[in-house]
């Protein structure tokens, strides 16, 4: 039996930008209806660059973990090249690939982001699958 | 118990404890669906041909017989989508008879298909929600206060689908007759799995689905006391429910076959009939025991563990949590080694809210499951916990 890799799982175990930021520009939450994991987001702003991020929220190992490394891999990134990428695209950064009942785990976090910032650029957030 | 009947469970290797969810089929419910399929497929009510007389006749023998399970009439068996459907039929069509600041009492461990649709209409119609609450052995806290003159409908589950309590229904169901109030059983759970007589519990509507109790998927019943089917509008409008119509006016079929539009779903119906059968030949009470004693037999085991179980099972439903683990990781983990359980919020939110968590692993046995079963899914949580332990995870 295994929970998930090593990597994972030490971001599930000790997950980074875990908590919520004081000053932000944009907070955002979202669930997961599957199994009721929920996440709040909260972003620092800085010339349309993500200057600081946390999550918060109870999750799984995939949810949280996944969140980790996204929090790690946006911080300093331009919310256009956020918008551009794809959920492949983040799958492939996140590293491993779950159940297809369990992807939406993984991808929880990356499309309550990408939907936070279409929010706070008021454009429409239909296609955001 | 028989699990060679069960081709599913011959076909995969895997250890089935998610029977609450769905349960498995055995092989004589497959046959007489395909039997209709393949040798009297036709639609009901209509054709005057052969074949289509005879998919009536079977379809209304197995009215019948779903009616002689529940010891009902015929006239008295709705056949349904499920038990969400069921509960929509009454929602809708009770409604009309609901005045604003009437009241629906509720408990807190409704699934949400005996919450929703209750919910939506009360808003709508300003008709206030109240709940029976919970206590910490899983048990309802009822009080009679809770229902008062104002009360129209009651409406609760029989057999909690997350924490395996047995409501006391009688009780309940007798308050709410005296304060002149209608009572609705869910029994999604509870029928197929233990001995259901509507005219001992006295319930004036009874839900379930055929999907867990060994029938088919897509069929369900409800169950209505005649004279109250009789003054209730329809839910659905269409073929089939009507006597007479023309441009204007409709005339609405009798009972039971007004609530039934359009074509209905003969041959899970068909495969209804057989599983109430095969579960007749067995006897419910022998299933009963044996459930119980699984459930019995698991949750010492469990505790041996050391691992949490909520409230007091007793039927055939155990929930659980591993202490620092979410129920879909531990899922995954049991699902490599080939065990089936069902891990989340079990549609029933509000109840995870109530217990404080955000989802549960839950096992649940049908009459094919063994004690071995049991035993590889408590040899498997083991290892959960040793490789827990490992990594840091609190347990």
């Amino acid at each position: 039996m295994e929970l998930l890799y090593e990597e994972l799982m030490d971001h599930y175990k000790d997950p980074r930008n875990y908590g919520v930021l004081k000053d932000f520009d944009i907070k955002e939450s979202d669930s997961n209806p599957l199994c009721g994991d929920e996440i709040l987001f909260t972003i620092k702003l800085e010339d349309e660059r993500i200057k600081d991020i946390k999550f918060s929220g109870a999750g799984c190992a995939i949810s949280r973990s996944s969140d980790s490394i996204l929090t790690e891999y946006v911080k300093g990134r331009s919310i256009n090249e956020i918008l551009k990428m794809s959920n492949d695209d983040f799958l492939k950064i996140y590293g491993f690939k779950p159940s297809a009942m369990r992807v939406k785990c993984a991808l929880l976090g990356f499309i309550a982001l990408k939907k936070a910032i279409l929010r706070y650029l008021n454009q429409p957030i239909k296609n955001v699958p | 118990m028989r699990k060679d009947d069960f081709p599913l469970l011959k076909n995969r290797k895997i250890v089935y404890l998610d029977s609450a969810a769905t349960s498995q089929k055995p092989s004589i419910v497959i046959e007489a669906m395909n039997d209709f399929y393949t040798r009297y497929n036709s639609n009901v009510h209509r054709g005057v041909y052969s074949i289509s007389e005879e998919a009536t006749l079977e379809y209304e023998k197995a009215r019948e017989k779903v009616a002689e399970f529940i010891n009902a009439l015929p006239s008295e068996i709705i056949f349904t989508r499920g038990t969400t459907e069921s509960l929509n039929l009454l929602a809708y069509s009770l409604i009309d008879d609901l005045k604003e600041n009437d009241e629906i009492l509720l408990s807190e461990m409704e699934h949400h298909s005996n919450l929703v649709p209750w919910q939506q209409l009360a808003k709508k119609n300003n008709i206030k929600l109240k709940f029976i609450h919970i206590n910490k052995n899983g048990q309802l806290d009822f009080d009679p206060n809770l229902i008062n003159n104002k009360t129209k409908i009651v409406s609760l589950v029989h057999v909690s689908n997350v924490l395996g309590t047995i409501n006391d229904i009688k009780k309940i169901a007798k308050e709410a007759h005296d304060k002149g109030a209608l009572f609705i059983l869910d029994g999604a759970q509870s029928v197929g799995h233990m001995k259901i007589d509507v005219k001992d519990l006295d319930v004036d509507f009874l839900a379930f689905s055929s999907h867990k109790m060994l029938g088919p998927m897509g069929i369900g019943v409800l169950y209505g006391k005649s004279d109250l089917l009789e003054t209730m509008n329809p839910f659905l409008y269409g073929g089939d429910m009507i006597k007479q119509v023309s441009l204007y006016e409709t005339r609405f079929n009798d009972v039971p076959w007004k609530f039934e539009a359009g074509t209905p779903n003969v041959a899970s119906v068909i495969g209804l009939k057989k599983a109430i059968e095969y579960i007749n030949e067995i006897g419910i009470d022998d299933i009963e025991k044996h459930n119980r004693k699984l459930v019995k037999y698991t949750v010492e085991k469990l505790k041996k563990l050391g691992i949490k179980v909520y409230g007091t099972p007793k039927l055939n439903v155990i929930s659980f949590n591993i202490d620092g683990m979410h129920p879909h990781d531990v899922s995954s983990l049991l699902n490599q080694n080939r065990i089936c359980i069902r891990g989340g919020h079990m549609c029933c939110m509000p109840l995870m809210k109530k217990l404080s968590v955000n989802g549960v692993c839950r096992v649940s046995f049908n009459l094919y499951n063994e004690k071995k079963d049991v035993d590889e899914l408590i040899k498997a949580l083991n290892e959960i916990l040793i490789l827990a332990e490992k990594n840091g995870i609190a347990v």
